[in-house]
């Protein structure tokens, strides 16, 4: 039964959110990219689960969670539906986005096709605007093989700043790999350092002067900087989206 | 002289075109870069559905379709057929 009501789907999207640890030894990993990217197959490979897998953009409509172990820790993991970019079009692409940028993850495992990585680095962009704690998990490289697309994983992780593993996915090749890479950014083994956007001197004035203005309004769980950059877009939805769900301190139109 | 550009939707299959500028701002501008066009990339016209909406179009290596409306805010030069 998919979620066709758009308040169900709400719905589902709160839900998300409730995602209590059972203990601390527990962590939550988001799996995020663009649609047709391997989410779900890497989803059902890591946690023996079953989620609906086929060769169509669209097939993931809300958040499914599985559970998966590795060393010491317990990951909880969520299957988001796919995504071309954080300004959402539509409902599923919302659900996606608000478990990024307010679910809180421990990390979000970006999962891209090795095949058109040029289209696919626009949501990673976007996505460590967020969060610094991401992997980039590069899919699908029998495809790109046949191709004769190669990939050069040491270099985006160099250019990019963040883990970057190869997989594929289908024959279950490097999940091991992303296992342990999603373990040893969990316990700060690894941490990523995210290369950063600079925007044209106008836009980072603009933003010197807002960040100040809202970090001691909101939870430290929330990039200030990617606030400042929604305000100055006017992108209204995710200011009203953010004092909702009170993921700021007290009122936050007084300021 | 002044360059003379086409929207996108008036393009014909099978010819190449490299992308000069968008008509729209905020949500609409956002979604058409989010799609991979931006200027000067290239864009293959790949096919038209039956009812010649929307349209397929080849850019950065995967094929996105586009409704009439918003490859028509989409500037381009044809470069080949
Ligand atoms: N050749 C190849 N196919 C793969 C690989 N990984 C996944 N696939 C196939 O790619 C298709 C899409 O996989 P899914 O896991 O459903 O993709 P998804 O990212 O969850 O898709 P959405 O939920 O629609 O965004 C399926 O047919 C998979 O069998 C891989 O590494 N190589
Ligand atoms: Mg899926």
């Amino acid at each position: 039964m998919g979620l066709t009501c758009k308040s169900c789907k709400r719905k589902a999207i709160l839900d998300i959110y409730n995602i209590v640890k059972a203990n601390p030894n527990q962590m939550l990993v988001a799996l995020a990219g663009n649609p047709n990217t391997g989410k779900s197959t890497i989803f059902n490979e890591l946690t023996g689960l079953k989620q609906h897998t086929g060769n169509w953009p669209g097939k993931t409509v809300t958040n499914a969670r599985g559970y998966f172990k590795n060393k010491d820790k317990e990951f909880i993991l969520v299957d988001l539906p796919g995504t071309y970019s954080l300004f959402p079009n539509s409902v599923e692409e919302e659900v996606a986005r608000d478990f990024i940028c307010f679910g809180n993850p421990d990390v979000t495992v970006i999962v891209v096709d090795a095949t058109c990585l040029e289209r696919n680095l626009n949501l990673v962009l976007q996505i460590l605007e967020i969060t610094d704690n991401a992997i980039l998990c590069v899919n699908l490289l029998d495809e790109a093989k046949r191709k004769k697309i190669q990939v050069d994983l040491d270099r985006l992780s160099v250019e990019l700043g963040i883990p970057v593993v190869g997989t594929i996915a289908r024959d279950k090749k490097g999940l091991k790999n992303l296992k342990d890479a999603i373990y040893d950014v969990c316990v700060k083994k690894i941490i990523p350092q995210p290369k950063k956007i600079t925007y044209p001197k106008e836009i980072e004035d603009e933003l010197q002067k807002l960040i100040p203005m809202i970090t001691p309004l909101i939870t430290n769980k929330i990039n200030p900087r990617w606030i400042a950059l929604r305000m100055l877009d006017g992108d209204i939805k995710i200011l009203e989206r953010i004092s909702q769900n009170s993921y700021c301190k007290g009122a936050c139109n007084h300021g | 002289m002044e360059e003379i550009y086409i929207p996108l939707n008036k393009v014909n299959v099978g010819q190449t075109c490299i992308i000069k500028e968008l008509k729209v701002t905020g949500k609409q501008r956002r979604r058409l870069l989010d799609l991979g066009f931006i200027k000067d990339t290239q864009v293959k016209v790949i096919r038209k559905s039956p009812l010649g909406d929307p349209t397929a179009y080849l850019i950065r290596k995967s094929l996105v379709a586009l409704r009439k409306e918003e490859a028509s805010n989409v500037l381009v030069e044809i470069i080949s057929d």
